[in-house]
């Protein structure tokens, strides 16, 4: 996983560097020249004359400081731990890689997917341990009542929920969270929001046995 | 001559000066505290004393083995916000210092288990201590993690002195420690003051370090006790369990290994404690340890490491915002061993007593739960 982002990175820098060579060679002559990115929004100073990996340092440098939530993902991680997603490690093995209803896959392949998945459950991580991103007007967050989404349980769902007398499912009463004691708005059922805290919770209860209708 | 007034009278007096003492709250605050006042008394039946009336019974029974040689209170965990922010803790604590203010007799002391604040924000500790001003009884304090991380500690020491010190109390030796030390794990991050507050606020944040009572405070425990015999009996309080039992969410003391080798010539030690906001009980040998209720929220129990002698608290109803919280009290026996009520809002009383813990749990056995967690 860290190959990959580390080749995106470099891809990243080289364009950069294309994008912005052009500027530098129509700059003036301070000591420090201001080059526009090539997203269109950007400036970078460098020194003028800079080049090659010392042009490339400084222009990642600059990138680092306008994305300094670039490595959220291992953040948040760090910060609260996250059930592994499942293994597939198997479907590698005896060649039936290549007979797959997936059609042909490899070892990068799984690990996009269990990276890709993994990021959406931490997105819900890092909405649930937010009173901010859950918009609560009274600074409270899910993980003051449930760390590590304990006590969560998404696989007694559906079920009769006597408080509120019908049938729930495990977004109902995220969502009876988010405006009771949360005190903040409702979330539509696939608002991007929603989907990430069901992913979280769920993969934290990964490996229990789905049992729904549980009291 | 002296004016006679009756318990009632006292009371109402007690109950006007308790209010008049809040004026410095804003109107409409001081109109919702009012008003939840006035739903806990009728939620009690307008007797005095209130919830504990039921507590006072249990008293009386078998369980407690024998009569206590004295009682104090406590309340624990209010992790206060500023009232514009939530008042919700707020009134929580409130009710709190209601409860222990109508205890007939009074208890000896109040014992504050820590987390006053829940970001160390110098108005949260501010606010709790003008709202604790209010306990009749004296009031002793503990520093918990949500008190010290902004300021290192700074704030809570200007107003409630050093978090380490004894006492003795009818023959029992008193110690309060500050096991929320941490190591240093914000220098080299480079983290803010309240970055570092937030960090060690989240239970289930990874980045912050186990808690620890550390060498200086366990140096200066060992010189405190050099002076009381074996036979003295121990009550030691500290903000996390005196023991490992979850790591993840530091219901852990790093070095507790120590710190039960220092308690360990001791006959009878009982370690109180709070952060774990849930009925929890453990033994290791001649020491008892009890935990604390919140009065802002429960926490649910670790899913591994449970002690075998805890009996879990019913699951709390999150439709009911109180259910799982609460306050309670130590009867203290003459031999130093105590009887733990758990006074649960919204629920009776649960009394973890001497026998329970005496008798490796084989007698008094707690109520079982007949929701247990998930």
């Amino acid at each position: 996983m860290r190959k990959i982002s580390i080749v995106s990175q470099v891809g990243f820098v080289l364009l950069y560097i294309a994008c912005v060579s052009m500027a530098a060679i129509l700059a003036g002559c301070s000591k420090e020249v201001e080059l526009a990115t090539c997203d269109g929004t950007g400036r970078a100073m460098v020194a003028k004359n800079a080049t090659g990996q010392a042009l490339a340092d400084g222009l990642m440098d600059q990138w680092k400081r306008d994305h300094p939530d670039r490595d959220w993902v291992t953040g948040e991680k760090e910060r609260h731990e996250l059930k592994p997603p499942a293994d597939n490690s198997a479907l590698l093995e005896g060649g039936q890689a290549q007979g797959h209803t997936y059609g042909q896959h490899d070892r990068r392949d799984l690990l996009v997917w269990a990276r890709e998945t993994e990021k959406f459950a931490l997105e819900g991580s890092r909405i649930f341990h937010s009173s901010e991103l859950l918009g609560s007007t009274v600074a409270v967050s899910c993980d003051m009542c449930h760390p590590h989404a304990a006590n969560t349980h998404p696989e007694t769902y559906p079920k009769f929920q006597t408080q509120l007398g019908r049938v729930v499912l495990l977004r109902d009463m995220i969502n009876w969270c988010i405006e009771q004691p949360v005190r903040g708005k409702r979330l539509e059922p696939d608002d991007p929001a929603m989907r990430a805290l069901e992913a979280y919770i769920m993969a934290q209860r990964s490996g229990t046995v789905m049992n729904y209708g549980k009291h | 001559m002296k004016k006679l007034k009756s318990i009632e009278t006292r009371y109402m007096e007690d109950r006007s000066r308790f209010f008049h003492d809040l004026k410095n709250l804003d109107r409409r605050s001081f109109l919702k505290v009012s008003a939840a006042a006035m739903g806990a008394a009728v939620a009690s039946g307008v007797i005095p004393s209130g919830s504990f009336q039921s507590v006072s019974v249990a008293q009386g029974n078998a369980a407690s083995g024998g009569s206590a040689a004295f009682r104090f209170a406590y309340i624990s965990d209010s992790h206060l916000y500023e009232k514009k922010i939530n008042d919700r803790f707020v009134r929580s604590l409130l009710r709190a210092v209601e409860d222990v203010n109508n205890l007939d007799p009074q208890p000896d002391f109040v014992f504050y288990g820590g987390d006053l604040a829940q970001l160390g924000q110098p108005r949260e500790l501010e606010l709790g201590a003008q709202i604790l001003k209010n306990v009749k009884a004296p009031m002793k304090m503990m520093v918990g993690e949500h008190d010290w991380y902004f300021d290192l500690g700074q704030k809570w020491r200007q107003m409630f002195g050093e978090p380490t010190y004894s006492w003795d109390h009818k023959g029992i030796h008193m110690v309060t420690l500050n096991s929320v030390v941490e190591r240093d794990f914000w220098t080299r991050r480079g983290l803010t003051a309240m970055e570092r507050m937030m960090t060690v606020a989240g239970l289930d944040n990874g980045v912050q370090s186990p808690f620890s009572v550390g060498e200086e405070q366990r140096q200066w425990l060992r010189k405190d006790l050099a002076a009381y015999a074996d036979e003295t009996p121990l009550i030691v309080f500290s903000h996390s369990p005196l023991y490992k039992l979850y790591k993840k969410w530091n219901f852990w003391t790093d070095d507790a290994d120590e710190v039960q080798a220092i308690l360990k010539r001791f006959k009878q030690v009982v370690v109180i404690h709070g952060h774990t906001h849930q009925l929890l009980t453990n033994r290791i040998g001649n020491i008892h340890f009890h935990g604390m209720l919140s009065t802002a929220w429960p926490w649910p129990y670790a899913p591994e490491g449970m002690p075998e002698l805890t009996i879990e608290m019913n699951r709390p109803d999150p439709f009911n915002p109180n259910d799982g919280c609460g306050d309670g009290q130590v009867h203290v026996h003459a031999d130093g061993l105590v009887d733990k009520v758990y006074n649960l809002w919204n629920r009776g009383p649960i009394t973890v007593s001497k026998a329970y813990t005496a008798s490796w749990g084989r007698q008094s056995v707690p109520p079982m739960p007949n929701r247990a967690s998930y």
